[in-house]
């Protein structure tokens, strides 16, 4: 399944870049991009999982930069 | 500017004010170092607070770290009024760097801004503002003058104008009337509309290119894999790279601690990546909101930088270089005036519903009585015989006159020809071609003149007519009579031909062309207006029919590239020189500050230029 989220508070190109990769990197995901000009985050995972996984994205992102919020 | 914004602006105004009464201040030793904290605690707190944050979640190396390390140090070694101006100028640009991509971001997505608000659906004989999302197919809506249309549909009442510009970038606004259809995103001008919806929201055209102008900027180009990638290595490095400085000096010259230091701190402050993370997306953004304001949908960065290194384009004939359309090019009566020709022909064939038949009629123009025509018979591969006013007319290929054994004589113009008999008697024929688009031959040339090395056409048409059309246009390659198998084949051919540097672009019109779409490098379907399977299956898609606009799509991706090449090579330049002063000490911690926030700035505002496109030719 493919979602897209609303980011609020991205400011750094470069911590797009790195959420991106934390996020890729969870169990469960095929594909995720941030995309830091449209604000944006595209998940593709598991279908069966994929609020658990939306979940760990979210403290993903936390962890990278505390201020952005994804709008669920 | 955003609240936040402000409240930066605010902080920094307040920061700068009372860094300037500090500087004055006849003070030594602690009492100095309070009223440079004062301005630096305002302007910086979050930064400092950011910083130790991010080291709690494992984040080590990002800007605030590198800030607060360099400015702490700075206070530490006693540079007060350094520590502070270079806070303040690092969140000024950073400041300016927020409000800048807020505004190309909202520029951009201005550009794409086609999303329909309100659809004015009638009920109950009152006309009432719904969400499109809540019309049905089959539901009757009506559009203002002025109005956007919110959804595909067929007009059952009211002629107008229409305007396509947000989706074709086409000034020329075009008629609509009943049994038309009318795309949403366009602009209704002049008339007031009922029309039938014909497609839920979802799958209208607005929702589509909305959805592959969004989907675009997660397709990253190879520029901006490099980016992240090279950020991943470059601040790691120069972080070590600074630890070095400031330890083995002291240790092996006569350097003092002091002075090693401060060298490694300017260069924690030049070691952010972020012109380059920041500027290259926002170019190539920007090179795609541009495109788009002229009708060309780019799936994203990554067909920008192929497309701009083509060197072998390759047309799909029918549709693509020529409109698609059969019209009655030339009639050669031999027996009676052309317009009787053409009057018998349109009459034998006027039961038919094949093109041929249908362009004849549409030649003829008038009303034609059904009752003069009897006993019509379509004689399949051959033509058709019917009885008109009391003669057999036949009317169709040299087969069919062999057939009836009237001698004919075939014609030097190329197309199809039908020629046409009555009773046994040769009368004529009339020729029926597909008309070349009006700017086909100068987007050959435009190609040509931007150094496409070769441009091919490959057709499922007659040799003949092919090699007519492409000796018309002035193409270097043709290939005749394939199928849509033989066209893979052709292209596979050409892909071999293709230097390691160059790409193949394939130009079709998404009918039956998929495959060849897909196959090539960068696949651009033309006439992308109302077409699912050109949207879908194109890398770009053009939204009108125009073959010329190819060449401004090269020359904008070239341009986009370019801007992402300088800001790439300008951003380390600058880093580069300032780091190796920094190394032999020659370079203050102000020098350094610009070749972190100074480069980000100048890079963003050069990005910025992608938006602005070079002049359609």
């Amino acid at each position: 399944m493919k979602k897209r989220f609303k980011l609020l508070n991205l400011d750094c190109a470069n911590c797009a870049a790195k959420m991106e990769d934390a996020i890729k990197k969870l169990d469960g995901v095929h594909d995720a991009t941030v995309s830091f000009m449209t604000q944006k985050l595209t998940l593709d995972a598991d279908d069966a999982r994929f609020e658990e996984i939306l979940q760990q994205a979210v403290k993903a992102c936390k962890k990278v930069e505390p201020d952005c919020t994804i709008v669920l | 500017m955003s609240k936040k914004q402000k409240r930066m602006l605010a902080r920094i105004a307040a920061a700068a004010l009372l860094f300037a009464a500090a500087l004055p201040l006849p003070l030594t030793g602690l009492a100095r170092l309070a009223v440079f904290l004062l301005p630096y605690a305002v302007v910086g707190w979050d930064v400092l607070w950011r910083a130790v944050r991010n080291i709690a979640h494992g984040q080590v190396f990002d800007e605030n770290f590198l800030m607060a390390l360099a400015t702490i140090g700075a206070l530490a070694t006693g540079e007060y009024p350094e520590a502070v101006f270079v806070m303040l100028f690092y969140q000024v640009g950073e400041l300016f760097q927020s409000y800048a991509v807020d505004q190309s971001r909202k520029s951009i997505t201005a550009l794409m801004d086609i999303r329909p608000d309100y659809a004015n659906m009638e009920v109950d004989g009152q006309l009432q503002q719904v969400d499109p999302e809540d019309v049905a197919v089959g539901d009757t809506i009506v559009i203002k003058p002025g109005e956007r249309i919110p959804l595909d549909g067929v007009v059952l009442e009211g002629t107008t104008t229409v305007d396509t510009a947000a989706l074709t970038g086409e000034s020329l606004p075009r008629e609509a009337g009943p049994g038309d259809d009318v795309i949403s995103g366009c602009v209704n001008l002049s008339g007031l509309l009922r029309v039938q919806v014909t497609r839920p929201f979802e799958e209208s055209t607005v929702s589509k290119i909305l959805d592959l102008v969004e989907n675009a900027s997660g397709r990253k180009a190879k520029a901006e894999h490099f980016i992240t990638k090279f950020a991943r290595y470059y601040t790691p490095i120069v972080v070590l790279a600074a630890v070095a400085l400031a330890v083995l000096p002291p240790l092996f010259t006569s350097i003092q601690w002091v002075d090693s230091i401060q060298r490694a701190l300017n260069f924690l402050v030049v070691s952010c990546p972020c012109a380059l993370v920041i500027s290259v997306p926002l170019s190539f953004f920007g090179g795609i909101g541009g495109a788009s304001r002229d009708g060309i949908l780019v799936k994203g960065g990554n067909y920008l930088e192929v497309l701009a290194k083509a060197e072998i384009v390759v047309f799909d004939k029918t549709g693509t270089l020529t409109q698609g359309v059969f019209n009655v090019t030339t009639i050669h009566p031999d027996d009676c005036s052309e317009g009787q020709l053409l009057e018998l022909a349109a009459l034998a064939e006027s039961w038919s519903d094949h093109p041929i038949s249908r362009s004849l009629k549409e030649a003829y123009g008038k009303e034609l009585d059904p009752a003069r025509v009897s006993e019509a018979e379509e004689l399949s591969g051959r033509g058709v015989r019917a009885v008109v006013d009391g003669r057999t007319i036949c009317a169709g290929n040299d087969k069919l006159m062999e057939d009836i054994g009237v001698s004919w004589h075939p014609c030097h113009r190329v197309g199809t020809t039908v020629h046409v008999a009555a009773d046994g008697v040769y009368l004529g024929h009339i020729v029926i071609s597909d008309q070349v688009k009006p700017d086909a031959k100068e987007a050959i040339a435009a190609l040509k003149s931007q150094g496409v090395r070769k441009t091919v056409m490959l057709t499922g048409d007659a040799r003949e007519v092919g090699e007519d059309v492409a000796g018309r246009l002035g193409l270097d390659e043709v290939h005749t009579q394939l199928l849509p198998a033989g066209k893979v084949e052709q292209v596979e051919a050409l892909l071999k031909q293709v230097s390691p540097k160059g790409a193949l672009a394939f130009v079709g019109d998404g009918i039956n062309d998929a495959p060849v779409l897909s196959r090539a490098d960068v696949g651009i379907a033309m006439g992308g207006l109302g077409s699912d399977a050109a949207i879908e299956a194109a890398d770009i898609v053009l939204m009108d029919d125009k073959p010329s606009k190819i060449a401004h799509a090269i020359s904008i991706a070239r341009r986009t590239l370019a801007i992402v090449r300088q800001n790439i090579v300008f951003a380390l330049a600058v880093k580069l020189l300032v780091l190796v002063l920094s190394a032999a000490g020659w370079a203050s911690m102000w020098a350094a500050v610009f070749a972190d926030v100074g480069v980000s700035v100048i890079a963003i505002l050069n990005a910025m230029r992608c938006l602005r496109q070079p002049k359609q030719i």
